[in-house]
């Protein structure tokens, strides 16, 4: 029996930008969260390095630095009227986070600590900058925690547990989803005046990925299904650090303490590709100059990856050819002890996973599928958008990796997505409600859980059909290989027909478990159905792209093309089919140029 | 290397009402972790087997469970760490529900129990940060650790046997609370736990130091709450 349950705002997935959106939210309308897992499972939780903020607490740091840093990461495809919005808000909210508990790390004076990280800079001397404000290397995980308690300190309701499978609609206005309970395995409706998608990314497309299990591109997939478009869905972002075979992410935070990359030669192979900033290069020109190391034979041992070293003797071996100076003016040396006690979780996975303590030897790493630039078009204030003149979608909200405002464009800075969803989360949460005030429940339709039923017993009505694992793992090793950090006309058209070969076959999948309780068999084959939707739209939309823009690198159009390429893609799912449009970049103060680190 | 692989199962809705273990050899590396088993026998062998997953790396707190007879995060125990005859159970204390997965809302309910949020509404007249030096973070940043996969508070033979005794993971995040700086709420919760169900429960058998995949200090956590409320509160 389908229960429907009634809420003024509906708000999809607990991470960064659902808690921060119903914090915001359950302030003006009865707002409940829906997610598929315990809130603190979110994998906002494994965000390390920091979120980035001009504060300004140690050294020099400018609001419009940290705007125009964001518009060169982007490659210039961020829409900068929105890059300028969250890089004003961010020193308003990361105050706000500490208000509401945060335990920062703290400088002498008390103030939040801050580090470096890549592409962030002092724009006058070129150099990098202390940005980004951090919690050790567990910023994410404090960020994620402190939210959570102030829902519960502010009595927002939560279903945990419960898995949206569908959005519903009613004339071109969103009015509800339709969820599984884990527990019962029963169908749910939650009628709603608002719906805010956040449910984060889908890095389980590729085979060497920092993203969890859970991150499955539901949120894509779901929109795609009825019928809106995926933006910018050609850059995903490969993070240049990732553990070797694993994925598992090591903080830039580690090179903005002072740790370089090392390659097979022994030497610090980032001068030659980025002379100014260095190891602090943006992620897509560190992730392409690993590959091109390893391509050249220079991998260690000539072997797929490189080292990242912040042994302490080498941290200050370097900073000391840089004359890299503290804040109060002298030379910036580290210890093992002082590295230990900002970077400990990294300590921890070397350890256990590798087996070395990284305080002693140096990392292997290779670069990981991290994050998507792309996801759900929305305005700057979270409202999702259903086509290239930007129609607002009433009722449906989007914030967080989910969505594409755009503020990373083709290339995210780190700290960037901490700060976007905090940003984007409160917007999203504060105009969901201020909508649901002014707006009347839309009439659901008759069977609101049909198109969940079909999805569902498609699967249920197989056996000894295809397995989960096998059109997975076919999956991801053809995207990693053809449609990863480089990418050729070749590689994509042959993973667009693979893609699509394997969506035919999913038609056929099958499952073990056929019962209701916690039938997670069920929900990983509907999971893999979401990935491989976004990952043909993904496919598709970077063959169309003849040029090299930040995370998507080709080595046929080696070179960005501002005349005919500087647009946002816009990808609309029909079957197999995927038909793409573009609209154009908001530009306001800062033209396009050549971009060097 | 060859490992014997020992899942537990139960699941009253396909009739396996009584708890019984499914065995498997499999094939596999001295750093795989639990993890990776347990999907490998999922997605090869048997899909039922139920257990809760996702980052796989330690940090977001789905997988505890019992490897030979000790609470892990099953993505952080690797096989050249508990060797290749491996039990997989769910924690202990907390209803199964299926295979690994049990019900988990009286570990939250406890978590709740403690007000887990800063209670301070006076912010600064600037709009700033509230000033906190290294030394006053270093005395409750360790319990801002906790992933809440309830590792501890299972282990915890107190815990076992008391329905009332709210736990270690609850303490851990009563105790992250109570000795920050910034929070002006310490009496009431430590008047929470003097009271039956609190600190005072625990017998310091150390178990949740030794569960915890954060090497969060919990049972001296636990001893700084009860000298709290014994000195009658805590100077910042």
């Amino acid at each position: 029996m389908t229960q429907t349950h009634q809420h003024e705002v509906i708000i999809v997935g607990a991470g960064g930008a659902g808690l921060m959106a119903a914090l915001y939210a359950s302030r003006g309308a009865d707002t409940a969260v829906l997610s598929k897992l315990y809130p603190t499972r979110s994998h906002t939780g494994a965000a390390q390095g920091g979120i980035g903020a001009a504060l300004g607490n140690l050294e020099p740091d400018k609001v419009e630095w940290h705007s125009f840093d964001t518009v060169k990461g982007s490659d210039y495809l961020g829409d900068q009227d929105a890059i300028d919005y969250m890089c004003a808000q961010a020193p308003e909210v990361v105050y706000e986070l500490e208000h509401m508990g945060l335990p920062f790390s703290r400088n002498a004076d008390g103030t939040i600590a801050q580090r470096r990280f890549g592409g962030h800079t002092n724009n006058d001397t070129k150099q990098p900058v202390l940005r980004s404000c951090y919690a050790a290397d567990r910023t994410g995980h404090m960020i994620l925690q402190t939210l959570y308690q102030n829902c519960i300190k502010n009595k927002v309701h939560f279903y945990d547990e419960f898995h949206v499978l569908d959005l519903l609609m009613n004339d071109g206005v969103a009015n509800g989803v339709v969820a599984v309970e884990l527990a019962t395995g029963e169908l749910h409706v939650f009628h709603a005046k608002s719906v805010v998608f956040a449910t984060g990314g889908h890095g389980r497309i590729w085979e060497l990925t920092s993203n969890a299990y859970a991150y499955t591109g539901d949120g894509v997939a779901i929109t795609l299904r009825r019928g809106l478009p995926a933006q910018d869905l050609e850059f995903f972002q490969f993070h240049p650090t990732g553990i070797l075979k694993l994925g598992i992410l090591i903080t830039e935070g580690v090179r903005g303490e002072g740790g370089v990359l090392i390659n097979g030669k022994g030497e610090r192979f980032m001068e030659r590709y980025a002379p100014t900033v260095k190891d602090l290069a943006s992620r897509d020109v560190v992730s392409r100059s690993i590959y091109l190391e390893i391509r050249d034979g220079n991998g260690i041992k000539g072997d797929r990856y490189v080292h990242l070293d912040m042994r302490p003797e080498v941290v200050n071996h370097y900073a000391e050819l840089d004359g890299r100076k503290m804040p109060d003016g002298t030379p910036y040396r580290v210890t093992g002890e002082q590295l230990l006690s900002k970077v400990p979780d990294i300590v921890d996975f070397c350890r256990t996973y590798l087996g070395i303590d990284p305080i002693k030897e140096p990392m292997p790493i290779q670069p990981t599928a991290h994050y998507a630039m792309g996801g759900i078009p929305t305005n700057m204030h979270g409202q999702a958008l259903s086509d290239a003149k930007g129609t607002i979608v009433p009722g449906l909200f989007a914030a967080g990796e989910v969505a594409c405002v755009s503020v990373h464009g083709a290339n995210r800075l780190g700290t960037n997505s901490l700060l976007d969803l905090v940003v984007f989360g409160k917007e999203a949460g504060k105009m969901a409600a201020e909508y649901a005030k002014g707006a009347d429940y839309k009439p659901l339709e008759n069977n609101p859980t049909d198109f969940t039923r079909q999805q569902l017993d498609r699967i249920l009505g197989k056996s000894g059909g295809e397995k989960i694992v096998t059109l997975g793992e076919e999956m991801k090793t053809k995207m990693m290989d053809d449609v990863g950090v480089f990418r050729t006309a070749e590689g994509m058209t042959s993973a667009i027909e693979k893609m699509r070969e394997l969506r035919e076959r999913y038609k056929n999948i099958s499952v073990d478990d056929h019962g209701k309780r916690f039938n997670t068999d069920l929900l990983n084959a509907w999971e893999l159905g979401c990935l491989l939707d976004v990952a043909l739209a993904t496919a598709v939309s970077a063959e169309a792209r003849p040029e090299s823009r930040g995370a998507h690198a080709r080595e046929d159009f080696p070179k960005r093309n501002d005349t005919e390429w500087l647009k946002h893609t816009l990808a609309w799912m029909d079957g197999n089919q995927v038909r793409l449009e573009y609209k154009p970049v908001t530009i306001t103060k800062y033209e396009p140029k050549e971009r060097v680190y | 290397m060859l490992v014997y692989l020992k899942i537990y199962r139960y699941n009253p809705e396909a009739g396996r009402n009584v708890p019984s273990f499914d065995t498997y050899n499999i094939e596999a590396e001295p750093t795989d972790r639990v993890l990776d088993l347990l999907e490998h026998v999922k997605g090869n062998v048997d899909g039922t087997i139920s257990f809760r997953r996702s980052c796989a790396h330690g940090v977001c707190g789905s997988d505890a469970m019992r490897i030979n007879g000790r609470n892990m995060l099953a993505c952080k125990a690797l096989v050249k760490d508990v060797g290749t005859e491996i039990t997989v159970e769910p924690i202990l204390g907390l209803p199964v529900l299926k295979d690994m997965i049990v019900d988990m809302e009286p570990f939250f309910n406890s978590y709740k129990s403690l007000m887990p949020f800063l209670i301070n509404e006076d912010v600064p007249a600037d709009g700033k940060e509230r000033r906190q030096t290294p030394e006053q973070l270093e005395r409750f940043e360790d319990t801002t650790k906790c992933i809440l996969c309830a590792a501890c508070t299972t282990s915890c033979p107190v815990f076992w046997s008391d329905e009332q005794y709210v736990g270690p993971a609850t303490i851990v995040n009563a105790h992250r609370f109570i000795f920050d700086s910034r929070d002006q709420a310490a009496n009431t919760r430590l008047e929470i736990l003097a009271d039956h169900g609190g600190a005072f429960r625990c017998r310091t058998a150390f178990n949740c130091t030794e569960a915890c995949p954060r090497e969060i200090h919990v049972t001296q956590a636990i001893a700084e709450v009860k000298n709290a409320i014994t000195s009658g509160g805590v100077e910042h």
